[in-house]
């Protein structure tokens, strides 16, 4: 009796993997959790793209509920994420906007192109500030609260669906 | 219209695989024989159906049909007519058609060469085929119908053949590594026709080995294929990664090895039954595993090409029922051992079950391995990924261990064997390999290196070993050649495969010390020096292919400040689809591999190079080559189809 109980164990062990399979399904490879959840936003302190005179720091994040957007002229999906960028800023979404490593003429002629959607867009020449986010790639959007605290961060482009599944309830719920 | 017929073809395929899981189920369980010979000709009608309905996705391609979706989205009409013909498996729908076509082949073999078993159980192997042919049908009809039309209006052309697959192993990869993951659908067969019938005989052992054989060899072939094309494909250099979907075909590959070692127990002695009928069920559930990840994207991978929780939902299902239905048979019907026949300390069952238990712990390392980050994430750990150096450090050495025992297996007896034996056999080959082992680093390359000594030692005893072995049994005939003449097909297969293991070693461990890698950035005028090997690079100009375009640097080669040829890698651009991809330049040899490649360009006169030498490279798939033939020796082996006739007679 004993001998036959123990021919059950492959079925057990197979079986608790199945659950683990099962969970693994609905966990998506790609979500990269940020160090930076849960913590204040980096500090910056930035030329304005359309006014380089001007510096912006991170103050420009805190006050409302933002999104901080990363984004580059060279970088093809930014410009399948941009129409959606602006349709949310015209819904009254506050975006910041991070121009990274990109050349500013170019970025400025895209704005003036495409429609703007930021409220301020500093210029990261260096890509010090993405050093500073973790950044793994444009695009990128993070998820920021009146007080600064980094709550989100998506990487890739915002389109309809993450944005009313998985960001709108976040920055509802913020407010 | 024609890719409606092979839709048509595929719906009545799962009807004949329903017909083929009842009818000669119903048959073996009340004797009817006309019912249980039916299997016979449903697998023909199965056979024929799955091959319209795959010649009809074949002719879709061919002719550019491109309102055919899996057409549109994985061909394209500038794509020579081969890569046309191989871009039909190039993805999701169409690989687990060339599944199910492999499984129906499989199946159509059985119910042609299994003539001699006895109609029960012939039945009952077939009706089990025809259940896993179901599931895959199934699959393909409900989630990922690779006829799916994109109508009123097709695109006018298809987005490409992802270029990566754009290559001769790329061509023949899929396809033998299928017939490898199916094949142990065949030994999978025999075993739940054996746990159903409760007949678990050294004749259910003799059945199967050369079932498991073909599988092994399918399965040998185009893991080492993979591994080939991932090497100069890829443009990095390497052979293996320990990638999830590497180790999806390595770990049916290490227990199917398990099993057709335990089977030659289970036929000789009849010991180890229960446990390789486990190992059939192991090796065919961790071939439909590496289907699960690769299909499902639960893990993610380079490989990875089909991100659909739907089809895993249903992946995950159909694993359920198989494997956990066959371990629940298992459970319930395996025989429990009440007087097993004894065997001692040195015998050639202590070797094998030591052969088992250490290919055991490696799958099950691999396993864990490969799934941890699936575990450590599905319990909210985090997330984490477990590298190469994880793996090696439970594979080298395990398999080192393996390597010093494959040797006295053979030379062992059953039951018990006489360590004087084991002396008087291999003491000259042990003291030789051990020679060659310690002088090799000395003459190979400055700078001594123990482990290349140990490497050289361990593979030359596995050759010099087995050969020995080899040579102690033709000697104990009167002459040399009628000795050679008395040995099996299958044992000489068995020291041929054993002698692959050890040059696949040799070429691994020297492959990885003595590399010498170098990623650097290159001027034109410039000159790597790699030992003897001078690489200059002299120009990078434009090219036109038939799909790309692509940048072609000119490097010429020196060996000892004489011209020795020239080297032309590319950085190709595909037009469909704006890929970039690294193509290769090649100096292949049987003790190194030139290898250049380019990168970026760095500035205006300037690319990143990889200019790398590799010595043994080309040993790692050779000994690959070698397992493969030895297999095919073993399967060729006469013994195994003798006994066609008799039972056949004894059925009229």
């Amino acid at each position: 009796m004993k001998q036959r109980l123990a021919l059950f164990v492959p079925l057990g062990v197979f079986l608790l993997l199945s659950v683990l399979f099962f969970r693994g399904l609905f966990l998506d490879p790609n979500a990269m959790p940020s160090e930076l959840v849960g913590r204040e936003a980096p500090s910056f302190d930035l030329p304005d793209l359309l006014a380089p005179e001007q510096r912006v720091t991170e103050a420009v994040l805190k006050g409302e509920v933002t999104l901080l957007n990363v984004w580059a002229t060279w970088c093809p999906p930014c410009r399948v994420e941009h129409p959606y960028l602006v349709d949310l800023a015209e819904s009254g979404i506050p975006i910041v906007g991070v121009n990274y490593k990109d050349d500013t003429d170019a970025a400025r002629d895209w704005l003036r192109d495409l429609g703007d959607p930021y409220i301020r867009t500093v210029i990261d020449a260096s890509g010090r500030l993405g050093i500073d986010l973790g950044l793994t790639g444009a695009p990128e959007t993070y998820l920021v609260d009146a007080n600064g605290i980094i709550h989100y961060r998506h990487i890739g482009i915002v389109d309809d669906e993450v944005w009313e599944q998985t960001l709108k309830p976040l920055y509802e719920s913020l407010q | 219209m024609v890719p409606e017929v092979g839709h048509f073809a595929l719906i009545l395929a799962l009807f004949f695989s329903f017909a083929l899981v009842v009818l000669p189920l119903l048959g073996a369980s009340s004797g009817n024989r006309l019912l249980m010979l039916s299997g016979r000709s449903l697998s023909y009608g199965l056979f024929v159906m799955v091959s319209i309905s795959f010649a009809c996705l074949v002719y879709a391609f061919v002719t550019d049909d491109f309102s055919v979706a899996y057409a549109a989205s994985h061909s394209n009409s500038l794509l020579p007519i081969y890569y046309k013909v191989s871009a039909v498996w190039g993805g999701h729908e169409g690989s687990l058609l060339l599944w199910v076509m492999m499984l129906a082949g499989w199946t159509l073999a059985i119910a042609i060469f299994s003539g001699s078993l006895p109609l029960p159980v012939q039945a009952r192997v077939l009706a089990v085929m025809g259940f896993i042919s179901i599931g895959f049908l199934l699959f393909m009809l409900l989630t990922s119908n690779p006829f799916d039309r994109v109508l009123p209006i097709p695109p006018a052309d298809g987005s490409d053949l992802n270029p990566l697959l754009q290559d001769i192993g790329l061509i023949l990869h899929p396809p033998i590594l299928y017939m490898g993951y199916v094949g142990f659908s065949a030994t999978f067969a025999f075993a739940i026709a054996a746990l159903l019938t409760g007949k678990l005989d050294s004749a259910w052992a003799r059945w199967c080995r050369p079932w498991a054989n073909t599988a092994w060899l399918f399965l040998t072939l185009g893991i080492a294929l993979g591994s080939w094309w991932a090497y100069y494909e890829l443009g990095w250099g390497g052979w293996w990664f320990w990638d999830p979907v590497e180790n999806a075909s390595f770990l049916p590959w290490l227990v199917g090895t398990a099993l057709i070692h335990s089977l030659a127990v289970s036929e000789k002695r009849g010991l180890f039954k229960s446990w390789t009928i486990l190992l059939a069920i192991f090796t065919f559930s961790l071939s439909l595993l590496g289907t699960f990840l690769v299909r499902s994207g639960v893990l993610t991978s380079v490989h990875a090409f089909a991100n659909d929780p739907d089809r895993g939902v249903f992946i995950l299902g159909f694993l359920l029922v198989v494997v956990g239905g066959s371990l629940a048979l298992f459970a319930l019907r395996a025989p429990v051992v009440k007087n097993a026949p004894s065997f001692k300390w040195t015998s050639r069952e202590t070797l094998l079950l030591s052969n088992n238990v250490l290919l055991m712990i490696i799958m099950i390392t691999v396993l864990l391995g490969t799934l941890y980050p699936l575990i450590a994430d599905a319990l909210n750990w985090g997330k984490i990924s477990v590298g190469p150096p994880y793996f090696n450090l439970f594979f080298i050495p395990l398999m080192g261990i393996i390597c010093v025992l494959m040797v006295l297996g053979p030379v062992s007896n059953w039951k018990r064997t006489d360590p004087k034996r084991f002396v008087r056999v291999l003491a000259k080959p042990w003291a030789l390999s051990l020679v060659v082992g310690l002088l090799f680093p000395i003459f190979y390359a400055e700078g001594y290196s123990w482990l290349a000594a140990l490497s050289v030692f361990i593979g030359g005893w596995v050759i010099i070993g087995s050969l020995g072995d080899m040579w102690s049994k033709m000697r104990s005939n009167k002459s040399l050649r009628q000795g050679y003449r008395q040995l099996g097909l299958s044992y000489k297969g068995m020291i041929v495969a054993h002698i692959g293991i050890g040059v696949t070693a040799i070429g691994v461990c020297l492959n990885s010390l003595y590399s010498d890698l170098r990623d650097v950035r290159m001027e034109v005028g410039q000159v790597v020096q790699i030992e003897d090997w001078g690489f200059r690079l002299e120009d990078v100009y434009r090219v036109e292919g038939p799909n790309y375009i692509a940048d072609e640097a000119l490097v010429t080669v020196k060996h000892k400040d004489r011209f020795y040829r020239e080297m032309k890698p590319q950085k190709r651009r595909y037009l469909s689809g704006g890929n970039i991809m690294t193509e290769v330049a090649l100096d292949p040899g049987l003790f190194r591999d030139l290898y250049v490649a380019m990168g970026e360009p760095v500035s205006e006169n300037a690319w990143a190079m990889r200019v790398h030498f590799k010595p043994f490279v080309r040993w790692i798939w050779g000994g690959a080559v070698l397992m493969a033939i030895g297999a095919g020796m073993a399967v060729a082996d006469r013994r195994y189809r003798r006994r066609k006739s008799a039972p056949k007679k004894a059925a009229v």
